[in-house]
């Protein structure tokens, strides 16, 4: 598929080019935070410098299915139609609160989608959001429905002491699909995918926490995968970092993406409004959707988004998205991922631990 | 349709009965009942054993036929009777039907409980069985949660305060001092009711009905089996009994301050007994908690809406006050096995009434109501006694 | 325990608690929660399933310390009588809050989140909290 969109003009001719388009967007971060610098104090009193100022954590009645809940309702009132309609929910996430018995069911149910439903959790590590968008992205491109909802959400399990305790935490961003329509707020462009067999980070069935390769998570993981699927996009596209507005990349801290956006040849301005990590950690498979939606709540018609994902084992998703007109009348339907941002209470380590159920009573 | 009459009385003391167990407790004050009425076991005709949670906390249902057999008497009526905390009340008033009606003559009524059996969150669960298993107990209230509510509201409609509600407890403690069966016979200050841990705020542990073991029974019988008995000095009428129910769950009802089937029931009590609030000497009200018994001394018509509290501080509730009120401890001091409270209630008044009570005595007592209650406020089950002779 | 074991109940009555089902009166006009099909006011079976404004106040509110037994890992909570926009009123609890910064009048709005576990091996029953609206 060769560049057919290089020029603004070009572009307007051949919007309704595309896979399909994003009618609705919605975030959720749960109202806990806790400082990094409050879990050193207990692990290495103060000795380290943590890669994040603070990451969310999960309140003792939330999982990953009630948050995804609350970004699904917000990226549905986003949308603007009656859920009755919705024929698909895929989510990602590697948290679910039953392994066998998919969120899906429970949140179709509880917000009134059709039972006419293509319904499934998956799983791929911190890029199970953005995968279930392109499936759901297939459904809707190939005429089997009309309306579908992705979305990425977790309740990550840091390993108490443990590195990626630091950055391990909880959000949700939910997509409403649609075919390509001129009031969306964001034609989905172009998809690709980059897999591997690359063991950086696993669980094995029946284990609390996962097990994670310390340095080599980074080049030959996060680095590798990320780029390929990146230029991959940019090849089949023709489009360069500079025919972006944004990019969003997969955020497990902050140095990882910016590294990665410079290597890439993308400036720090682009970058800006996706990258969340060093407030509210690493969301697993909310990560890029949650920058996605700051970008959208922020976008104007007309720019590029690009959001390549990474998710161990290994493997990326690249999507390059336009923002349509229809943006500027969805954004204020419901409340933006700032609004989540930057309302929080700090909890300390005991709290933590309570509401993380690793206190046994 | 017959006179009904209480011949009969018997009571455990209410406390933590590790050794005895629900046949135990039965069978015992069902003897001292039969025997206190001078009667033979075999002269029982009918039984109702009041009970709230046996099934869930001792797995044992069918009460009523157990206790038959177990006091030697199988192949009488008998039946087990539920309406939560009002077991009791509810188990009187079907035995005042079952005589009133004249299809029996004799009959006997045991209310039991043992919640000890139990480790406190278990009994915590059998209680708020009283109330709305999907909408209220799902959302993790628990039935003091509820009454909290209840005292909430009440303080902020009158203004009420709660150092002045809560000498309520301190009222019952007084007179369980007197009181051989209460399960705590020791004054308490009011100082020390204020300052115990908070149970479901405002309502304080020393202003809650206890958990405990007991069981009392009763003996009534018609007109004309009362011919056949030895005289008596003494001969208490049991001249009104009605049970009513009201709105099942505490935030559908408008008005949180008032148990619309306290009123209902005791209205239709009166009626029944041809007495008014004014000719009452001794009331035993259902306080599980200190603001349940200013709100029951209103919805009796003993008070006025708003000043069931001001009785407590002038001291009406004593026994020379104008409305002596739980003399034998109440709820709160004498003890509220829940299912056998109701038939307890009756136990205190029918002492009064005797003349037996001792220090608590009210002079010349001669008329006396009790008001039990199930749920908050979901039953209410009113019997008032007279003193014929 | 058996009740608390059973899976048909909770299957039975989750849409009316996912949802916020409740039920008007077209006779006295009056809506209440749950949904069922006898008005509480009236007695009429004239009565229509709702869904329940997401947004109240709070009437009265207490904070429970002694919980029964599936809810004690979240002791103390805070159990409120909400009343909706539209006057029906709601028992709930109030999340994301400490107990000491809730107060009667507080606006709050309806969440989806965990209430209890048929233990750790057995289904999660979910339904509607409602939290401080900022």
């Amino acid at each position: 598929m060769k560049a057919l969109f290089t020029t603004p003009i070009e572009k307007l001719l051949t919007k309704m080019n595309g896979l399909a388009s994003i009618l609705g967007w919605g975030a959720y971060i749960p109202i806990y935070r806790i400082e990094t610098a409050e879990i050193a104090r207990i692990h290495t009193k103060g000795g380290e410098k943590a890669p994040i100022q603070r990451k969310s954590v999960p309140g003792p009645d939330e999982d990953s299915l009630t948050i995804a809940y609350e970004a699904a309702k917000n990226a549905l009132k986003r949308a603007k139609i009656d859920p009755k309609h919705v024929e698909a929910l895929y989510i990602g996430s590697e948290s679910p609160p039953y392994a066998v018995k998919p969120s899906a069911t429970i949140i179709a149910e509880a917000l009134g989608f059709s039972r006419k439903l293509f319904g499934i959790d998956m799983e791929f590590a911190c890029k199970a959001g953005t995968t279930a968008m392109i499936s759901v992205v297939g459904l809707v491109n190939s005429g089997i429905i009309s309306y579908g909802m992705a979305i990425g959400t977790d309740t990550a399990q840091g390993r108490p002491g443990d590195e990626l305790e630091y950055t391990a935490a909880a959000g949700a961003a939910a997509f409403l699909i649609s075919k390509t329509r001129k009031d969306a707020a964001a034609t989905i462009e172009h998809a690709v995918s980059y897999v591997t067999d690359t063991p950086d980070f696993w669980r094995r069935e029946g284990e609390k926490f996962p097990m994670h390769t310390f340095r080599f998570t980074g080049e030959p993981a996060y680095f590798h995968h990320i780029e390929n699927a990146a230029k991959l996009l940019m090849e089949e596209t023709g489009l360069k970092p500079s025919d972006f507005n944004h990019v969003v990349f997969h955020q497990p801290n902050v140095k990882f993406p910016q590294r990665m956006g410079a290597m890439l040849g993308f400036k720090p301005e682009q970058m800006k409004l996706g990258l969340l990590s060093n407030e509210i950690g690493n969301t697993y498979a909310a990560a890029s959707p949650l920058g996605l939606t700051n970008v959208l709540d922020n976008a104007k018609p007309g720019e590029r988004i690009l959001i390549v994902s990474f998710g161990s084992g290994a493997g990326s998703d690249a999507l390059s998205i336009v923002v349509e007109d229809g943006i500027e009348e969805r954004k204020g339907l419901a409340r933006p991922t700032s609004y989540y941002l930057n309302r929080y209470k700090l909890v300390d380590y005991a709290v933590y631990l309570k509401y993380k159920g690793f206190i046994l009573r | 349709m017959s006179k009904v009459y209480v011949v009969g009385i018997g009571a455990t003391k209410i406390e933590e009965h590790w050794e005895k167990g629900i046949r135990d407790l039965m069978v015992e004050v069902a003897l001292n009942a039969i025997k206190d009425a001078g009667i033979e076991k075999k002269e029982i005709e009918a039984i109702f054993v009041g009970n709230m949670s046996s099934g869930y906390l001792q797995g044992q249902e069918h009460l009523g036929s157990l206790l038959a057999t177990w006091l030697g008497i199988p192949g009488v009526a008998a039946n087990k009777v539920e309406a939560a905390c009002a077991s009791g009340g509810a188990a009187v008033h079907n035995a005042f039907l079952a005589v009133k009606s004249g299809v029996y003559d004799c009959v006997l009524v045991v209310g039991v409980e043992k919640l000890t059996d139990a480790i406190t969150s278990d009994a915590t669960d059998a209680l708020v069985m009283a109330e709305d298993q999907e909408y209220v107990a799902f959302t993790g209230a628990s039935f003091v949660a509820l009454n909290a509510f209840v005292y909430k509201a009440y303080m902020k409609k009158y203004q009420a305060k709660q150092e002045d509600i809560a000498l309520f407890a301190v009222h019952d403690h007084k007179y369980a001092a007197n009181n051989p069966l209460a399960q705590y016979p020791k004054p308490i200050t009011l100082e020390e009711v204020l300052k115990s841990p908070m149970v479901a705020d405002p309502v304080r542990l020393l202003e809650s009905a206890p958990l405990g073991d007991g069981s009392a029974a009763l003996v009534l019988c018609s007109e004309k089996k009362l011919k056949e008995l030895q005289n008596r000095d003494v001969l208490v009428e049991l001249a009104g009994s009605s049970l009513s129910t009201e709105i099942f769950s505490v935030h559908d009802r408008t008005d949180l301050t008032s148990i619309g089937a306290t009123v209902k029931a005791s209205r239709k009590a009166f009626q029944m007994a041809g007495v008014e609030p004014k000719n009452v000497n001794v009331v035993e009200v259902h306080d599980a908690f200190t603001v349940l018994g200013v709100i029951h001394l209103e919805d009796l018509g003993f008070a006025e809406r708003g000043s069931g509290w001001k009785l407590l501080k002038e001291g009406q509730l004593e026994k020379d006050g104008k409305i002596p009120t739980n003399t034998m401890g109440g709820l709160k001091a004498r003890g509220h096995p829940v299912g056998a409270t109701g038939v307890y209630q009756v136990y205190d008044v029918v002492t009064q009434l005797r003349g037996e009570a001792g220090k608590n005595q009210v002079d010349g007592a001669e008329v006396g109501l009790t008001q039990n209650v199930g749920g908050v406020g979901g039953t209410v089950a009113v019997n008032i006694l007279k003193r014929v002779r | 325990m058996a009740y608390m074991r059973s899976v048909p109940r909770v299957w039975r009555e989750r849409k009316i608690k996912y949802q916020l089902l409740g039920g008007k009166c077209k006779d006295c006009g009056k809506s209440f929660y749950p949904y069922r099909q006898i008005c509480p006011a009236c007695g009429s079976t004239n009565v229509e399933q709702v869904k329940l404004p997401e947004k109240g106040v709070i009437e009265y509110f207490t904070i429970v310390r002694t919980p029964p037994t599936e809810f004690k890992e979240y002791a103390p909570y805070v159990l409120a009588i909400v009343k909706l926009e539209d006057g029906t009123k709601v028992l709930a609890q109030i999340t994301d809050v400490e107990p000491n910064e809730v107060y009667e009048g507080m606006e709050v709005e309806a969440v989806f989140r965990k209430y209890r576990e048929q233990g750790p091996d057995g289904i999660i029953e979910y339904g509607i909290k409602f939290r401080p609206v900022k």
